[in-house]
Protein backbone atom coordinates (compact mmCIF):
# COMPACT_ATOMS: atom_id res chain seq x y z
CA UNK A 1 0.00 0.00 0.00
CA UNK A 2 2.73 2.34 0.88
CA UNK A 3 6.12 3.18 -0.87
CA UNK A 4 7.89 1.80 1.99
CA UNK A 5 6.45 -1.77 2.32
CA UNK A 6 7.57 -1.52 -2.05
CA UNK A 7 10.93 -0.90 -0.65
CA UNK A 8 10.75 -3.35 1.78
CA UNK A 9 9.72 -6.41 0.23
CA UNK A 10 11.89 -5.50 -3.10
CA UNK A 11 14.91 -5.59 -1.41
CA UNK A 12 14.30 -8.81 -0.18
CA UNK A 13 14.07 -9.94 -3.85
CA UNK A 14 10.37 -10.44 -3.46
CA UNK A 15 9.86 -9.74 -7.22
CA UNK A 16 6.35 -11.67 -7.40
CA UNK A 17 5.36 -9.63 -3.58
CA UNK A 18 6.30 -6.21 -5.65
CA UNK A 19 4.10 -7.14 -8.67
CA UNK A 20 0.87 -8.20 -6.58
CA UNK A 21 1.41 -4.63 -4.81
CA UNK A 22 1.09 -2.80 -7.85
CA UNK A 23 -2.25 -4.71 -8.94
CA UNK A 24 -3.09 -3.74 -5.30
CA UNK A 25 -2.16 -0.50 -6.05
CA UNK A 26 -3.72 0.35 -9.48
CA UNK A 27 -7.06 -1.18 -7.55
CA UNK A 28 -6.90 0.83 -4.69
CA UNK A 29 -6.96 3.90 -7.66
CA UNK A 30 -9.40 2.90 -9.66
CA UNK A 31 -12.14 2.55 -6.65
CA UNK A 32 -10.94 6.24 -5.95
CA UNK A 33 -11.50 7.10 -9.54
CA UNK A 34 -15.11 5.40 -9.57
CA UNK A 35 -16.03 7.21 -6.22
CA UNK A 36 -14.69 10.35 -8.05
CA UNK A 37 -16.75 9.16 -11.04
CA UNK A 38 -20.25 9.13 -9.34
CA UNK A 39 -19.43 12.31 -6.98
CA UNK A 40 -19.10 14.40 -10.38
CA UNK A 41 -21.17 13.00 -13.36
CA UNK A 42 -24.41 14.32 -11.73
CA UNK A 43 -22.70 17.42 -12.04
CA UNK A 44 -21.23 17.18 -15.14
CA UNK A 45 -24.56 16.26 -16.90
CA UNK A 46 -26.35 19.21 -15.28
CA UNK A 47 -23.77 21.49 -16.75
CA UNK A 48 -24.96 19.80 -20.10
CA UNK A 49 -28.02 19.76 -20.04
CA UNK A 50 -28.08 23.56 -19.03
CA UNK A 51 -26.57 24.23 -22.30
CA UNK A 52 -29.25 22.26 -24.36
CA UNK A 53 -32.66 22.84 -25.89
CA UNK A 54 -35.40 20.60 -25.15
CA UNK A 55 -34.81 19.07 -28.71
CA UNK A 56 -30.97 18.28 -27.92
CA UNK A 57 -31.87 17.05 -24.01
CA UNK A 58 -34.46 14.51 -25.21
CA UNK A 59 -32.82 13.09 -28.31
CA UNK A 60 -29.42 13.33 -27.80
CA UNK A 61 -27.16 10.69 -25.55
CA UNK A 62 -27.58 12.06 -21.85
CA UNK A 63 -23.32 12.80 -21.84
CA UNK A 64 -23.51 14.49 -25.41
CA UNK A 65 -22.00 17.64 -26.57
CA UNK A 66 -24.78 20.09 -27.28
CA UNK A 67 -24.04 20.71 -30.85
CA UNK A 68 -24.98 24.53 -30.71
CA UNK A 69 -24.43 25.60 -26.39
CA UNK A 70 -27.60 27.37 -25.59
CA UNK A 71 -25.62 30.25 -23.49
CA UNK A 72 -29.03 32.19 -24.09
CA UNK A 73 -30.59 29.64 -21.26
CA UNK A 74 -28.39 31.80 -19.03
CA UNK A 75 -28.88 35.19 -19.95
CA UNK A 76 -32.92 34.51 -20.46
CA UNK A 77 -33.37 32.55 -16.82
CA UNK A 78 -31.34 35.91 -15.33
CA UNK A 79 -33.59 38.21 -16.78
CA UNK A 80 -37.03 36.36 -16.45
CA UNK A 81 -36.43 34.77 -13.60
CA UNK A 82 -35.51 37.82 -10.91
CA UNK A 83 -32.22 35.43 -10.47
CA UNK A 84 -30.63 38.58 -10.13
CA UNK A 85 -32.42 39.82 -7.15
CA UNK A 86 -32.60 36.64 -5.91
CA UNK A 87 -28.95 36.51 -6.07
CA UNK A 88 -28.68 40.06 -4.93
CA UNK A 89 -30.40 39.01 -1.72
CA UNK A 90 -28.61 36.08 -0.59
CA UNK A 91 -25.27 37.94 -1.08
CA UNK A 92 -26.93 40.87 1.67
CA UNK A 93 -28.60 38.08 4.07
CA UNK A 94 -25.17 35.93 3.62
CA UNK A 95 -22.67 38.72 4.01
CA UNK A 96 -24.57 40.21 7.11
CA UNK A 97 -25.30 37.20 8.89
CA UNK A 98 -21.20 35.99 8.37
CA UNK A 99 -19.88 39.59 9.80
CA UNK A 100 -22.36 39.40 12.81
CA UNK A 101 -21.70 35.67 13.28
CA UNK A 102 -18.37 36.13 13.65
CA UNK A 103 -18.14 39.07 15.28
CA UNK A 104 -20.89 37.87 18.56
CA UNK A 105 -18.60 34.50 18.35
CA UNK A 106 -15.77 36.40 18.89
CA UNK A 107 -16.23 38.01 21.63
CA UNK A 108 -17.78 35.61 23.44
CA UNK A 109 -14.80 33.04 22.57
CA UNK A 110 -12.61 35.73 24.18
CA UNK A 111 -14.50 36.48 27.04
CA UNK A 112 -14.62 32.45 27.61
CA UNK A 113 -10.86 31.86 27.13
CA UNK A 114 -9.18 34.83 28.14
CA UNK A 115 -11.01 36.29 30.77
CA UNK A 116 -11.05 35.38 34.65
CA UNK A 117 -14.91 34.45 35.58
CA UNK A 118 -16.42 31.98 37.30
CA UNK A 119 -19.66 30.89 35.26
CA UNK A 120 -17.66 30.69 32.16
CA UNK A 121 -17.78 26.45 31.60
CA UNK A 122 -21.35 27.11 31.76
CA UNK A 123 -22.29 29.59 29.13
CA UNK A 124 -19.92 27.94 27.10
CA UNK A 125 -21.94 24.54 27.90
CA UNK A 126 -25.44 26.47 26.46
CA UNK A 127 -23.36 27.26 23.56
CA UNK A 128 -22.20 23.84 22.46
CA UNK A 129 -26.07 22.21 23.70
CA UNK A 130 -27.19 24.72 20.72
CA UNK A 131 -25.92 21.71 18.21
CA UNK A 132 -27.91 19.66 18.95
CA UNK A 133 -31.51 20.80 18.59
CA UNK A 134 -32.96 20.38 15.70
CA UNK A 135 -34.28 23.32 13.50
CA UNK A 136 -37.93 22.14 13.66
CA UNK A 137 -38.08 22.39 16.98
CA UNK A 138 -37.86 25.68 17.33
CA UNK A 139 -39.98 26.46 13.67
CA UNK A 140 -42.88 27.15 15.12
CA UNK A 141 -42.33 29.50 18.12
CA UNK A 142 -39.73 31.46 15.77
CA UNK A 143 -42.34 32.38 13.52
CA UNK A 144 -44.69 33.74 15.91
CA UNK A 145 -41.98 35.17 17.63
CA UNK A 146 -40.98 37.30 14.71
CA UNK A 147 -44.93 37.63 13.53
CA UNK A 148 -45.17 39.58 17.03
CA UNK A 149 -42.61 42.11 16.65
CA UNK A 150 -42.91 42.47 13.11
CA UNK A 151 -40.05 41.28 12.01
CA UNK A 152 -41.73 38.47 9.59
CA UNK A 153 -40.74 39.16 5.77
CA UNK A 154 -38.32 40.91 6.93
CA UNK A 155 -34.23 39.78 6.16
CA UNK A 156 -33.51 41.17 9.88
CA UNK A 157 -35.65 37.76 10.78
CA UNK A 158 -32.92 35.35 8.87
CA UNK A 159 -30.08 37.23 9.42
CA UNK A 160 -30.66 36.85 13.59
CA UNK A 161 -31.51 33.46 13.18
CA UNK A 162 -28.82 32.66 10.91
CA UNK A 163 -26.24 34.20 13.57
CA UNK A 164 -28.31 32.46 16.65
CA UNK A 165 -28.13 28.80 14.81
CA UNK A 166 -24.52 28.98 13.26
CA UNK A 167 -22.59 30.67 16.64
CA UNK A 168 -21.79 27.59 18.46
CA UNK A 169 -20.43 25.89 15.35
CA UNK A 170 -18.24 29.12 14.86
CA UNK A 171 -17.06 28.94 18.37
CA UNK A 172 -16.27 25.22 18.33
CA UNK A 173 -14.09 26.24 15.60
CA UNK A 174 -12.58 29.57 16.80
CA UNK A 175 -12.27 27.97 20.45
CA UNK A 176 -9.06 25.43 19.83
CA UNK A 177 -7.26 28.55 18.36
CA UNK A 178 -7.78 30.71 21.39
CA UNK A 179 -7.14 28.15 23.77
CA UNK A 180 -3.62 28.71 22.37
CA UNK A 181 -2.58 32.10 22.10
CA UNK A 182 -0.36 32.93 24.87
CA UNK A 183 -0.92 34.54 27.77
CA UNK A 184 2.40 36.71 27.37
CA UNK A 185 0.82 38.57 24.63
CA UNK A 186 -2.49 40.04 26.80
CA UNK A 187 0.48 40.74 29.69
CA UNK A 188 2.38 43.28 27.40
CA UNK A 189 -1.02 44.99 26.12
CA UNK A 190 -2.13 45.85 29.52
CA UNK A 191 1.64 46.73 30.61
CA UNK A 192 1.78 49.02 27.94
CA UNK A 193 -1.54 50.39 29.34
CA UNK A 194 -3.87 49.22 26.23
CA UNK A 195 -7.66 48.88 26.93
CA UNK A 196 -9.43 45.52 26.93
CA UNK A 197 -11.33 46.90 23.91
CA UNK A 198 -8.23 47.95 22.05
CA UNK A 199 -6.81 44.75 22.71
CA UNK A 200 -9.31 42.51 21.52
CA UNK A 201 -9.67 44.82 18.38
CA UNK A 202 -5.68 45.72 17.99
CA UNK A 203 -4.13 42.54 18.65
CA UNK A 204 -6.37 39.26 19.11
CA UNK A 205 -8.97 40.01 16.26
CA UNK A 206 -5.71 40.38 13.67
CA UNK A 207 -4.29 37.17 15.21
CA UNK A 208 -6.73 35.17 14.71
CA UNK A 209 -7.58 36.14 11.10
CA UNK A 210 -6.65 32.67 9.69
CA UNK A 211 -9.14 30.99 11.82
CA UNK A 212 -11.96 33.38 11.17
CA UNK A 213 -11.43 33.15 7.78
CA UNK A 214 -12.08 29.52 7.90
CA UNK A 215 -15.36 29.99 10.16
CA UNK A 216 -16.19 32.66 7.53
CA UNK A 217 -16.53 30.81 4.61
CA UNK A 218 -18.09 27.68 6.16
CA UNK A 219 -20.84 30.56 7.45
CA UNK A 220 -20.79 31.52 4.38
CA UNK A 221 -21.28 27.88 2.53
CA UNK A 222 -24.51 27.71 5.70
CA UNK A 223 -26.29 30.79 4.69
CA UNK A 224 -25.96 30.70 0.97
CA UNK A 225 -27.38 26.75 0.57
CA UNK A 226 -29.92 27.27 4.04
CA UNK A 227 -33.86 26.72 2.83
CA UNK A 228 -36.43 26.46 5.26
CA UNK A 229 -35.66 29.97 7.59
CA UNK A 230 -36.17 31.32 4.29
CA UNK A 231 -39.10 29.76 3.52
CA UNK A 232 -40.94 29.96 6.00
CA UNK A 233 -40.23 33.93 7.20
CA UNK A 234 -39.90 35.31 3.92
CA UNK A 235 -43.33 35.53 1.55
CA UNK A 236 -42.35 38.50 -0.24
CA UNK A 237 -40.97 37.17 -3.97
CA UNK A 238 -38.60 40.30 -3.93
CA UNK A 239 -36.80 39.53 -0.38
CA UNK A 240 -36.39 35.70 -0.88
CA UNK A 241 -32.89 34.28 -1.28
CA UNK A 242 -31.52 32.42 -4.32
CA UNK A 243 -32.11 28.88 -2.91
CA UNK A 244 -35.76 29.54 -2.02
CA UNK A 245 -35.98 31.76 -4.76
CA UNK A 246 -34.96 29.17 -7.58
CA UNK A 247 -37.27 26.42 -5.98
CA UNK A 248 -40.11 28.72 -6.92
CA UNK A 249 -38.98 29.86 -10.52
CA UNK A 250 -37.90 26.44 -11.47
CA UNK A 251 -41.89 25.18 -10.44
CA UNK A 252 -42.82 27.11 -13.41
CA UNK A 253 -40.30 26.33 -16.18
CA UNK A 254 -40.72 22.19 -15.22
CA UNK A 255 -40.36 21.60 -18.44
CA UNK A 256 -38.01 23.74 -20.07
CA UNK A 257 -34.92 21.89 -19.25
CA UNK A 258 -32.12 24.21 -19.64
CA UNK A 259 -33.68 27.08 -18.26
CA UNK A 260 -33.51 24.58 -14.82
CA UNK A 261 -30.08 23.98 -15.58
CA UNK A 262 -29.16 27.24 -16.34
CA UNK A 263 -30.62 28.51 -13.06
CA UNK A 264 -28.90 25.66 -10.79
CA UNK A 265 -25.59 26.42 -12.22
CA UNK A 266 -26.04 29.81 -11.47
CA UNK A 267 -26.88 29.17 -7.97
CA UNK A 268 -23.82 26.31 -7.61
CA UNK A 269 -21.39 29.12 -9.22
CA UNK A 270 -20.61 31.22 -6.34
CA UNK A 271 -19.96 28.18 -3.64
CA UNK A 272 -18.17 26.31 -6.64
CA UNK A 273 -15.60 29.05 -7.54
CA UNK A 274 -14.87 30.16 -3.38
CA UNK A 275 -14.01 26.48 -3.46
CA UNK A 276 -11.80 26.69 -5.82
CA UNK A 277 -9.99 29.45 -4.73
CA UNK A 278 -10.18 28.30 -0.82
CA UNK A 279 -10.72 24.57 -0.60
CA UNK A 280 -8.23 24.29 2.02
CA UNK A 281 -9.82 26.50 4.04
CA UNK A 282 -13.07 24.60 3.57
CA UNK A 283 -11.67 21.25 4.15
CA UNK A 284 -10.24 22.64 7.83
CA UNK A 285 -13.33 24.04 8.98
CA UNK A 286 -15.73 21.37 7.89
CA UNK A 287 -13.27 18.58 9.63
CA UNK A 288 -13.04 20.95 12.66
CA UNK A 289 -16.19 22.05 12.89
CA UNK A 290 -17.50 17.97 13.36
CA UNK A 291 -14.32 16.44 15.17
CA UNK A 292 -14.75 18.26 18.26
CA UNK A 293 -18.05 17.71 18.45
CA UNK B 1 -3.58 42.27 35.13
CA UNK B 2 -5.90 40.05 36.83
CA UNK B 3 -8.05 42.69 37.54
CA UNK B 4 -8.55 44.51 34.41
CA UNK B 5 -9.14 40.47 32.42
CA UNK B 6 -12.07 39.70 35.44
CA UNK B 7 -13.76 43.00 34.79
CA UNK B 8 -17.34 42.47 34.90
CA UNK B 9 -18.47 44.95 33.05
CA UNK B 10 -16.21 43.83 30.07
CA UNK B 11 -17.49 40.42 30.23
CA UNK B 12 -20.78 41.08 30.43
CA UNK B 13 -20.46 43.16 27.33
CA UNK B 14 -18.70 40.72 25.36
CA UNK B 15 -20.95 37.90 26.38
CA UNK B 16 -24.39 38.90 26.75
CA UNK B 17 -25.00 40.02 22.59
CA UNK B 18 -24.64 36.29 21.89
CA UNK B 19 -26.23 34.97 24.92
CA UNK B 20 -28.97 37.10 24.27
CA UNK B 21 -30.03 36.41 20.49
CA UNK B 22 -28.96 32.21 21.24
CA UNK B 23 -31.74 32.33 24.42
CA UNK B 24 -34.08 34.28 22.60
CA UNK B 25 -34.25 32.50 19.20
CA UNK B 26 -32.90 29.01 20.37
CA UNK B 27 -33.68 28.19 24.08
CA UNK B 28 -36.87 29.92 24.56
CA UNK B 29 -38.33 28.40 21.45
CA UNK B 30 -37.57 24.95 22.20
CA UNK B 31 -39.76 25.74 25.24
CA UNK B 32 -42.18 27.33 23.81
CA UNK B 33 -42.99 24.59 21.37
CA UNK B 34 -43.16 22.38 24.59
CA UNK B 35 -45.80 25.20 25.95
CA UNK B 36 -47.90 25.56 22.36
CA UNK B 37 -48.15 21.79 22.16
CA UNK B 38 -50.25 21.45 24.81
CA UNK B 39 -52.82 24.59 23.03
CA UNK B 40 -55.54 24.10 20.20
CA UNK B 41 -53.93 27.10 17.71
CA UNK B 42 -54.52 27.87 14.51
CA UNK B 43 -51.00 30.52 14.83
CA UNK B 44 -53.26 33.31 14.32
CA UNK B 45 -56.29 33.54 16.46
CA UNK B 46 -56.38 33.04 20.09
CA UNK B 47 -55.06 29.68 21.72
CA UNK B 48 -57.32 27.46 23.79
CA UNK B 49 -55.17 25.17 26.63
CA UNK B 50 -56.47 21.58 25.92
CA UNK B 51 -53.43 19.92 28.20
CA UNK B 52 -52.44 16.60 27.04
CA UNK B 53 -54.66 16.24 24.24
CA UNK B 54 -52.29 16.87 21.19
CA UNK B 55 -49.54 14.40 22.66
CA UNK B 56 -51.93 11.98 23.12
CA UNK B 57 -53.23 12.35 19.77
CA UNK B 58 -49.58 12.05 18.30
CA UNK B 59 -49.21 8.35 20.69
CA UNK B 60 -51.63 6.96 18.24
CA UNK B 61 -51.40 9.14 14.99
CA UNK B 62 -50.45 6.52 11.96
CA UNK B 63 -49.17 9.01 9.68
CA UNK B 64 -46.57 10.10 12.40
CA UNK B 65 -45.69 7.00 13.31
CA UNK B 66 -45.33 6.09 9.91
CA UNK B 67 -42.92 9.40 9.50
CA UNK B 68 -40.98 8.55 12.27
CA UNK B 69 -40.44 4.67 11.13
CA UNK B 70 -39.02 6.38 7.56
CA UNK B 71 -36.88 8.84 9.83
CA UNK B 72 -35.54 5.42 11.72
CA UNK B 73 -34.93 3.84 8.37
CA UNK B 74 -32.89 6.84 6.93
CA UNK B 75 -31.02 6.73 10.40
CA UNK B 76 -29.86 3.10 10.07
CA UNK B 77 -29.56 3.75 6.58
CA UNK B 78 -27.19 6.56 7.10
CA UNK B 79 -25.07 4.60 9.65
CA UNK B 80 -24.10 1.49 7.38
CA UNK B 81 -23.30 3.93 4.76
CA UNK B 82 -20.70 5.27 7.15
CA UNK B 83 -18.92 1.69 6.35
CA UNK B 84 -18.58 2.45 2.73
CA UNK B 85 -17.01 5.99 3.69
CA UNK B 86 -14.63 4.67 6.14
CA UNK B 87 -13.45 1.84 3.52
CA UNK B 88 -13.04 4.55 1.02
CA UNK B 89 -11.33 6.89 3.63
CA UNK B 90 -8.83 4.03 4.55
CA UNK B 91 -7.82 3.28 1.05
CA UNK B 92 -7.44 7.21 0.67
CA UNK B 93 -5.31 7.37 3.73
CA UNK B 94 -2.94 4.40 2.59
CA UNK B 95 -0.04 6.69 1.05
CA UNK B 96 -2.30 7.71 -2.31
CA UNK B 97 -0.78 10.03 -4.83
CA UNK B 98 -3.34 12.99 -5.45
CA UNK B 99 -5.50 12.43 -1.94
CA UNK B 100 -6.09 15.84 -1.12
CA UNK B 101 -7.79 16.44 -5.18
CA UNK B 102 -9.66 13.44 -4.19
CA UNK B 103 -11.17 14.51 -1.09
CA UNK B 104 -12.12 17.78 -2.55
CA UNK B 105 -13.69 16.09 -5.46
CA UNK B 106 -15.59 14.69 -3.08
CA UNK B 107 -16.62 16.87 -0.92
CA UNK B 108 -18.32 19.01 -4.23
CA UNK B 109 -21.65 17.98 -3.69
CA UNK B 110 -21.61 18.78 0.00
CA UNK B 111 -20.91 22.56 -0.47
CA UNK B 112 -24.54 22.92 -3.06
CA UNK B 113 -27.51 23.60 -1.40
CA UNK B 114 -30.06 20.72 -0.94
CA UNK B 115 -32.63 22.81 -3.09
CA UNK B 116 -30.34 22.36 -5.82
CA UNK B 117 -29.35 18.95 -5.12
CA UNK B 118 -33.32 17.67 -4.90
CA UNK B 119 -33.89 19.83 -8.29
CA UNK B 120 -30.90 17.76 -10.04
CA UNK B 121 -31.90 14.62 -8.79
CA UNK B 122 -35.40 14.98 -9.95
CA UNK B 123 -34.17 15.14 -13.20
CA UNK B 124 -31.48 12.47 -12.87
CA UNK B 125 -34.74 10.04 -11.72
CA UNK B 126 -37.09 11.52 -14.46
CA UNK B 127 -38.72 8.48 -15.77
CA UNK B 128 -38.22 8.81 -19.49
CA UNK B 129 -35.63 11.53 -19.88
CA UNK B 130 -33.72 11.81 -16.63
CA UNK B 131 -30.04 10.34 -16.61
CA UNK B 132 -30.63 7.27 -14.88
CA UNK B 133 -33.49 5.89 -16.84
CA UNK B 134 -31.72 6.12 -20.21
CA UNK B 135 -29.05 4.54 -18.88
CA UNK B 136 -30.75 1.47 -17.58
CA UNK B 137 -32.77 1.51 -21.30
CA UNK B 138 -29.64 1.51 -23.07
CA UNK B 139 -28.51 -1.65 -20.95
CA UNK B 140 -31.78 -3.64 -22.17
CA UNK B 141 -33.92 -3.01 -18.99
CA UNK B 142 -37.45 -2.19 -20.80
CA UNK B 143 -39.35 -0.80 -17.99
CA UNK B 144 -37.30 1.00 -15.42
CA UNK B 145 -38.78 2.21 -12.25
CA UNK B 146 -40.41 5.45 -12.04
CA UNK B 147 -37.98 6.51 -9.00
CA UNK B 148 -40.16 8.59 -6.98
CA UNK B 149 -43.84 7.91 -7.43
CA UNK B 150 -43.11 4.15 -6.97
CA UNK B 151 -43.91 4.12 -3.18
CA UNK B 152 -41.78 0.76 -2.48
CA UNK B 153 -39.22 2.49 -3.80
CA UNK B 154 -39.24 6.23 -3.56
CA UNK B 155 -37.43 5.99 0.63
CA UNK B 156 -34.63 4.11 -1.64
CA UNK B 157 -34.63 6.55 -4.07
CA UNK B 158 -34.01 9.21 -2.13
CA UNK B 159 -31.89 7.64 0.23
CA UNK B 160 -29.46 7.67 -2.69
CA UNK B 161 -28.49 11.51 -3.40
CA UNK B 162 -28.34 11.59 0.53
CA UNK B 163 -25.59 9.08 0.47
CA UNK B 164 -24.07 11.28 -2.59
CA UNK B 165 -24.07 14.47 -0.64
CA UNK B 166 -22.60 13.50 2.27
CA UNK B 167 -19.95 11.11 1.42
CA UNK B 168 -17.11 14.41 1.25
CA UNK B 169 -17.91 15.35 4.75
CA UNK B 170 -17.75 11.83 6.37
CA UNK B 171 -14.76 10.94 3.78
CA UNK B 172 -12.96 14.26 5.16
CA UNK B 173 -13.34 13.52 8.63
CA UNK B 174 -12.26 9.98 8.86
CA UNK B 175 -9.16 10.95 6.34
CA UNK B 176 -8.21 13.56 8.76
CA UNK B 177 -8.25 10.85 11.98
CA UNK B 178 -6.66 8.31 9.99
CA UNK B 179 -3.77 11.13 9.10
CA UNK B 180 -3.25 11.50 12.58
CA UNK B 181 -2.31 8.01 13.74
CA UNK B 182 1.27 8.34 14.08
CA UNK B 183 3.47 6.55 11.42
CA UNK B 184 5.53 4.00 13.52
CA UNK B 185 2.44 2.11 14.48
CA UNK B 186 1.81 1.02 10.60
CA UNK B 187 5.14 0.71 10.02
CA UNK B 188 5.93 -1.75 12.78
CA UNK B 189 2.85 -3.99 12.68
CA UNK B 190 3.95 -4.24 8.99
CA UNK B 191 7.62 -5.07 9.87
CA UNK B 192 5.53 -8.26 12.33
CA UNK B 193 3.72 -9.03 9.40
CA UNK B 194 0.21 -7.81 9.40
CA UNK B 195 -1.61 -7.59 5.82
CA UNK B 196 -2.99 -4.14 5.49
CA UNK B 197 -6.23 -5.74 6.32
CA UNK B 198 -5.07 -6.74 9.71
CA UNK B 199 -3.71 -3.20 10.15
CA UNK B 200 -7.08 -1.50 9.34
CA UNK B 201 -8.94 -3.69 10.91
CA UNK B 202 -6.60 -3.90 14.33
CA UNK B 203 -4.91 -1.10 14.54
CA UNK B 204 -6.97 1.78 12.51
CA UNK B 205 -10.07 1.57 13.28
CA UNK B 206 -9.72 1.16 17.25
CA UNK B 207 -7.47 4.34 17.16
CA UNK B 208 -10.21 6.42 15.53
CA UNK B 209 -13.08 4.96 16.94
CA UNK B 210 -13.57 8.02 18.97
CA UNK B 211 -14.16 9.93 15.96
CA UNK B 212 -16.46 6.87 14.46
CA UNK B 213 -18.42 7.22 17.38
CA UNK B 214 -18.83 11.48 16.90
CA UNK B 215 -19.89 10.57 13.12
CA UNK B 216 -22.54 8.03 14.55
CA UNK B 217 -24.36 10.59 16.52
CA UNK B 218 -23.88 13.31 14.16
CA UNK B 219 -25.79 10.53 11.24
CA UNK B 220 -28.50 9.84 13.66
CA UNK B 221 -29.02 13.09 14.07
CA UNK B 222 -28.92 14.63 10.83
CA UNK B 223 -31.22 11.71 9.85
CA UNK B 224 -34.04 11.88 12.69
CA UNK B 225 -33.95 15.67 11.89
CA UNK B 226 -33.94 15.58 7.87
CA UNK B 227 -36.19 17.69 5.77
CA UNK B 228 -34.89 19.62 2.41
CA UNK B 229 -34.34 16.88 0.06
CA UNK B 230 -37.56 15.36 0.88
CA UNK B 231 -39.59 18.43 0.88
CA UNK B 232 -38.21 19.58 -2.49
CA UNK B 233 -38.41 15.95 -4.33
CA UNK B 234 -41.27 14.34 -2.85
CA UNK B 235 -43.32 16.09 -0.42
CA UNK B 236 -43.29 13.10 1.70
CA UNK B 237 -45.26 11.83 -0.98
CA UNK B 238 -46.64 9.69 -2.98
CA UNK B 239 -49.36 8.90 -0.49
CA UNK B 240 -46.94 9.59 2.87
CA UNK B 241 -44.39 6.76 1.15
CA UNK B 242 -41.10 9.51 1.80
CA UNK B 243 -42.90 11.04 4.64
CA UNK B 244 -40.23 12.10 7.54
CA UNK B 245 -40.80 13.44 11.23
CA UNK B 246 -39.87 16.89 9.86
CA UNK B 247 -41.50 17.06 6.56
CA UNK B 248 -44.92 15.78 8.85
CA UNK B 249 -44.36 18.40 11.34
CA UNK B 250 -43.92 21.31 8.86
CA UNK B 251 -46.71 20.22 6.94
CA UNK B 252 -49.13 20.64 9.51
CA UNK B 253 -48.05 23.58 10.86
CA UNK B 254 -47.80 25.90 7.95
CA UNK B 255 -50.24 23.97 5.72
CA UNK B 256 -53.10 22.86 7.36
CA UNK B 257 -52.30 25.64 10.13
CA UNK B 258 -52.57 23.19 13.16
CA UNK B 259 -49.99 24.88 15.08
CA UNK B 260 -50.78 23.34 18.59
CA UNK B 261 -50.49 19.76 17.03
CA UNK B 262 -47.49 20.35 14.96
CA UNK B 263 -45.49 22.15 18.01
CA UNK B 264 -46.39 18.76 19.84
CA UNK B 265 -45.04 16.87 17.33
CA UNK B 266 -41.91 19.65 17.16
CA UNK B 267 -41.64 19.00 20.74
CA UNK B 268 -41.63 15.09 20.58
CA UNK B 269 -38.38 15.07 18.09
CA UNK B 270 -36.58 17.42 20.12
CA UNK B 271 -37.08 14.91 22.86
CA UNK B 272 -36.51 11.70 20.99
CA UNK B 273 -33.04 13.37 19.65
CA UNK B 274 -31.71 13.94 22.84
CA UNK B 275 -32.64 11.04 24.36
CA UNK B 276 -30.94 9.11 21.32
CA UNK B 277 -28.05 11.14 21.31
CA UNK B 278 -27.78 10.14 25.05
CA UNK B 279 -28.51 6.19 24.18
CA UNK B 280 -25.54 6.22 21.28
CA UNK B 281 -23.57 8.12 23.70
CA UNK B 282 -23.57 5.60 26.88
CA UNK B 283 -24.15 2.88 24.54
CA UNK B 284 -20.53 3.09 23.15
CA UNK B 285 -18.78 4.84 26.07
CA UNK B 286 -15.53 3.05 26.76
CA UNK B 287 -13.71 2.92 30.06
CA UNK B 288 -10.68 3.80 28.94
CA UNK B 289 -10.55 5.37 25.62
CA UNK B 290 -7.51 4.46 23.39
CA UNK B 291 -4.40 6.70 23.74
CA UNK B 292 -2.30 7.50 21.04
Amino acid sequence: MSSNSTAVESSEGVKIGSFRLKITHLLLYVILGIVALVQLLPLVWLLLFSLKDNQEVFNLAPFALPSDPQWGNYARVWTDGNIGLYFFNSVIVTGSSVILTILLASFVTFAITRMQWKLNKLVLGLFMVGLMIPVHSTLIPLFSFFMNVGLMDHHLSIILTYTAFNLPLTMMILLGFYYTLPRELEEAAIMDGCSVHRMFFRIILPITAPVVATTAIINMIYNWNEFVFVNTFISSDSLKTLTVGIQNFIGQYSTDWGAIGATLVISMLPILIAFFILSNRIVEGMTAGSVKG
Amino acid sequence: MNKIMSDKRIIAMYTLPALLLILTLIYVPIVMTGYYGLMDWDGIGAMTFIGLENYAAVMTDGAFWSSAWHSFLLALFSVGSLVLYLGVSLVLAGNVKGADLFRKIYLIPMLLSSVAIAQLWMRVYHPTNGVMNRFLTSIGIENPPLWLSDTSIVLFAIFIPIIWQYAGFYIIIYYAALKNIPKELEEAAKIDGASPFQIAYKIKLPLISGIIKVTIVLAVIGSLKYFDLIYVMTDGGPNGASEVMASYMYKLAFRTNDFGYGSAIGFFMLVMILIVTYLIRRATATKDEVQY
